[in-house]
């Protein structure tokens, strides 16, 4: 089959566009998780995100802990213990430090206190950017596999096995946490005390625990986004940067405080990544989402799924 | 507001640390210990710009990377291709700041919060990626030792940091004016409540762009002299995160909203980031970042309100014990200024509206209202939970524009002004919840009220302590707002809304929430004001003590006026009567007359 190349090209940015969109999605989910339930923009989201990235890491390669695994199932299953791993260190931040500065309490002095959350995860970021600089050094790496430089055809389309395999992945994980959200007894008060945290608090729901799972759980799973992705790009320390609009983009793009939104949105950066490399230098991709990022601002705060609940 | 010696004190103190500086200067040989020094100031100079818009007005930037990136660039991109002498440029910096903070100012002050933070943080980062592609990867000064003068290449280090100085003292200076005005205390107010500043007549909107530009102009030529003093420019070095944070850090560490603040927090943390980084940098590259880090975690945990407030508390609390300065003098000074009406009362219609409709979504809150006010009336509007009142009150004063309809104010149309320009008109209004200006002091919440009328700030001081005598509040001028019971922030809101001298004052749920005896007061108060000839409009959803108050009616149901007229006429109206207590107590009402 010949196609033109305007129209390959098109194809192929699309498609590419959605199997990175799928990794997006998760960590956009696990942001979305914390600023949908906590209302905090934690800056070193993807810092943590780096975590992941260097957790699974060591596990596939430096320690040859996983090495016995194969170099199919090993990255993957690196990728999910990087959650865990990252889960428990958000649960130690949150535990000792991101706890004092947010919930119930902190949520009605807005100014000062809003603001004290971010700075907190400002600080964050730059102890653990900084630190792991310092732990992992500055050399950018990224795990190899037989993967990473194999490509299926489909068609006209070339794509990445690694990508393809991350991509299922984080739909399946996806899937995962929505049913979570939706189904457990955890993920019910996660969602109380995110929509309406008083109430929660009188309907016997514990919101700072909440706070904490969800603190957890969304740099966990943005963890694991990272794991996934660190199979098929190289990275350093400050590869967090790249990622944090990608990520407020996305979850802006959905609807700050939708988790669904944050997929949707997540999804949808991805593909405007891709695409933007159709009209725009490949070193303008990122420029092109923060232009996305400030119109949605601009023309829709609320986003495609969020509520714009405005008070005079 | 600080009385002038207070303000020549600060210059002295400013004299003193620039002194100081220069002695640190002289005794420093060593040329590495020279540079921490000028970037102490440089960071300074960026901390103190970044604290004009963000630590006075709360509007926090994230991205203040974006004014001393263009600076820069400006100057490293003036030289290498207009030969352009940093001399020029910098001066230049101030103008493309300007212009940069006007560009972004414009539309992201449209945004509050969190969504403000999101915006300003990604302009930094979007240009970043913008010089990176225009191939401006590294870009260095060219050298130019036949006229070192000329290009400020100088080889004793010292110059620079005497630069870095002038640059830092009138920052501060610059500072000073604006803390010790009515810009700087219009900022204060947007920072601690917006919607109430508005209201009050500051042109919030002008405030804030005024803030950026002076911010980003500042901001840039820090960033010009800094490209000089390196002689690299990169875009990671300049519009980076860290770039951005940096004054962030130095100020909350400091103290926010203060002139020392960021100038403290400059010369503890940057010799210590810089030191760390040579004596460690090769071991441990990161350790800056590190100390920046635990830095700013550990002052939001233990001393959220950084050190120089710490501080002054701590001092504060010593010389607290001392009288404070008798305020009566200068009231019996200036109760002269009494709060006349800007008119003599006539028989006349004051506001007038005409089929004012407002949806929200689906909610017609308001349907078609039509209502007149008379020229020195005390008219109350009743109407239950969710009738649309404060949406009422909220069209009128210019918080919301109405989808249909049209408002005149004594032969003006008010349809589509924004709230300063409706209060300046001569329409005051106090809210339903309280929005004190929490942490200033009662005198200065009315103060800033003032600024509309008042031809400079020592008039506006004069016309808030006679407002605050009227409602008979002003032994509890110095008071922090934050402190007051609901009746004496009920009387000073009043106070404030009655300083600019309004034709018209909406008054908001004004008695919801006292005690029966405060009652008695505020309403003495309000036919006070009427009497002085100022028209009242105020909302109640309790008849009880409305009926008592008011010269006439309007009754709002589902965002209808239902009826309108005397109080004896309201009480007995069925429709009121249903609107109230339903329709099934009409029928009883019905059945047990028959």
């Amino acid at each position: 089959m010949v196609l033109p190349s305007f129209l390959a090209d098109f194809l192929q940015a699309l498609a590419v566009g959605v199997i990175v969109g799928g990794a997006y999605a998760l960590m956009c989910i696990g942001l979305g998780i914390i600023f949908g339930s906590m209302r905090v923009i934690n800056f070193a989201q993807g810092d943590f995100l780096m975590l992941g990235m260097y957790a699974a890491f060591y596990l596939t390669t430096g320690y040859g802990i996983l090495a016995f695994l194969g170099a199919y199932a090993g990255p993957i299953i690196a990728a999910f213990l990087a959650g865990p791993i990252v889960f428990a260190v958000g649960w130690v931040l949150h535990r000792f430090i991101v706890s004092r500065v947010t919930g119930a309490g902190a949520e009605q002095s807005l100014g000062a206190g809003a603001y004290g959350q971010i700075i907190v995860t400002l600080g964050l970021s730059l102890i653990l950017q900084n630190g792991g600089l310092i732990l992992f050094g500055s050399t950018p790496t990224g795990i190899r596999t037989p993967l990473s430089r194999a490509s299926f055809t489909i068609g006209p389309l070339l794509l990445n096995q690694a990508r393809c395999v991350s991509f299922f992945v984080a739909v399946v994980l996806v899937v995962l946490v929505y049913l979570f959200l939706s189904h457990t007894r955890h993920g019910k008060a996660l969602r109380a005390a995110a929509d309406n945290s008083t109430a929660a608090i009188y309907m016997g729901i514990d919101v700072d625990r909440a706070h904490r799972i969800a603190w957890s759980l969304g740099v966990g799973i943005t963890a694991i986004a990272g794991g996934l992705l660190a199979s098929s790009q190289s990275f350093q320390p400050y590869v967090g940067f790249d990622f944090v609009i990608v990520m407020y983009a996305g979850v802006v793009l959905g609807g700050l405080g939708s988790i669904l939104g944050a997929f949707w949105g997540g999804l949808l950066i991805g593909i405007v990544q891709q695409m933007s490399t159709l009209v725009l230098p490949y070193q303008l991709q990122n420029t092109a989402i923060f232009v996305v990022f400030l119109l949605i601002i601009f023309l829709r705060p609320q986003g495609l799924f969020g509520r714009l609940a405005e008070r005079t | 507001m600080k009385d002038p010696p207070a303000s020549k004190r600060q210059v002295w103190a400013i004299a003193g640390f620039a002194l100081a500086t220069l002695a640190v200067a002289a005794a420093v040989g060593n040329s590495y210990y020279q540079l921490v020094l000028t970037q102490v100031l440089l960071w300074a100079v960026l901390s103190l710009a970044w604290n004009i818009l963000s630590g006075y007005s709360g509007y926090f930037s994230f991205g203040h990377a974006v004014f001393w990136g263009l600076g820069a660039y400006t100057v490293a991109l003036g030289m290498i291709y207009l030969d352009l002498t940093p001399w020029i440029s910098i001066p230049l910096c101030a103008i493309v700041g300007v212009i940069a903070a006007a560009l972004i100012g414009y539309p992201t002050f449209r945004l509050r919060g969190h969504y403000f933070a999101l915006a300003m943080l990604a302009y930094p980062l979007a240009i970043l990626y913008v010089f990176q592609w225009l191939g401006y990867q590294e870009v260095t000064l060219p050298m130019k030792r036949d006229a070192a003068l000329l290009y400020m290449q100088f080889t004793e280090p010292r110059v620079y940091a005497g630069l870095a100085l002038i640059l830092l003292v009138a920052t501060m200076l610059i500072s000073l004016r604006v803390e010790n005005s009515r810009f700087g205390m219009s900022l204060l107010a947007i920072k601690q409540n917006e919607p109430a500043a508005e209201a009050a007549g500051i042109d919030t909107w002008r405030w804030k762009m005024q803030a950026i530009m002076l911010s980003g102009a500042l901001a840039a030529m820090a960033g010009g002299l800094y490209s000089v003093v390196l002689l690299v420019v990169t875009p990671e070095t300049v519009f980076g995160m860290l770039v951005s944070a940096q004054p962030l850090i130095l100020a909350l560490f400091g103290g926010v909203g203060s002139l020392w603040g960021p100038v403290i927090g400059a010369i503890v943390l940057v010799p210590l980031a810089e030191v760390l980084n040579a004596e460690l940098g090769d071991v441990l590259p990161g350790i800056q970042g590190v100390v920046y880090g635990v830095a700013i975690i550990a002052i939001i945990l233990y001393a959220p309100e950084g050190v120089y407030w710490r501080l002054k508390d701590r001092l504060g609390r010593r010389r607290a014990a001392m009288p404070r300065p008798a305020l009566h003098k200068q009231q019996t000074a200036v109760s002269v200024v009494t709060l006349a009406p800007a008119r003599p009362a006539a028989e006349g219609e004051l506001l007038v509206l005409r089929g004012i409709g407002i949806s929200f979504g689906g909610l017609r809150a308001l349907d078609g209202v039509d209502l007149t006010v008379r020229e020195g009336a005390l008219h109350g509007i009743i109407g239950p939970n969710g009738a649309g009142k404060t949406t009422l009150f909220n069209v009128i004063n210019g918080f919301l524009p109405p989808d249909r309809g049209n408002i005149a104010f004594a032969g003006t149309t008010l349809t589509g002004l924004r709230p300063n320009r409706v209060c300046r008109l001569g329409i005051g209004r106090t809210f339903q919840v309280v929005r004190a200006f929490r942490r200033m002091t009662v005198l200065e919440n009315v103060i800033v009220g003032a600024f509309v009328r008042a031809r400079n700030d020592l008039a506006a001081e004069g016309m808030a302590i006679a407002a605050l005598e009227r409602v008979g509040l002003a032994e509890r001028a110095s008071d922090l707002a934050g402190g007051l019971p609901t009746k004496h922030l009920r009387l000073m809101e009043l106070a404030r809304a009655l300083v600019p001298r309004p034709k018209l004052l909406l008054l908001d749920e004004t008695l919801a929430g006292l005690a029966h005896e405060d009652l008695a007061d505020i309403l003495g108060v309000i036919r006070q004001v009427q009497r002085d000839g100022v028209t009242v409009l105020i909302i109640e959803h309790t008849m009880q003590a409305m009926v008592q108050l008011v010269d006439r009616f309007s009754v709002l149901d589902h965002g209808r006026l239902i009826a309108d007229g005397t109080p004896d006429e309201i009480v007995r109206d069925p429709r009121v009567i249903e609107a109230y207590l339903g329709k099934k107590w009409m029928d009883r009402v019905a059945v047990a007359g028959t």
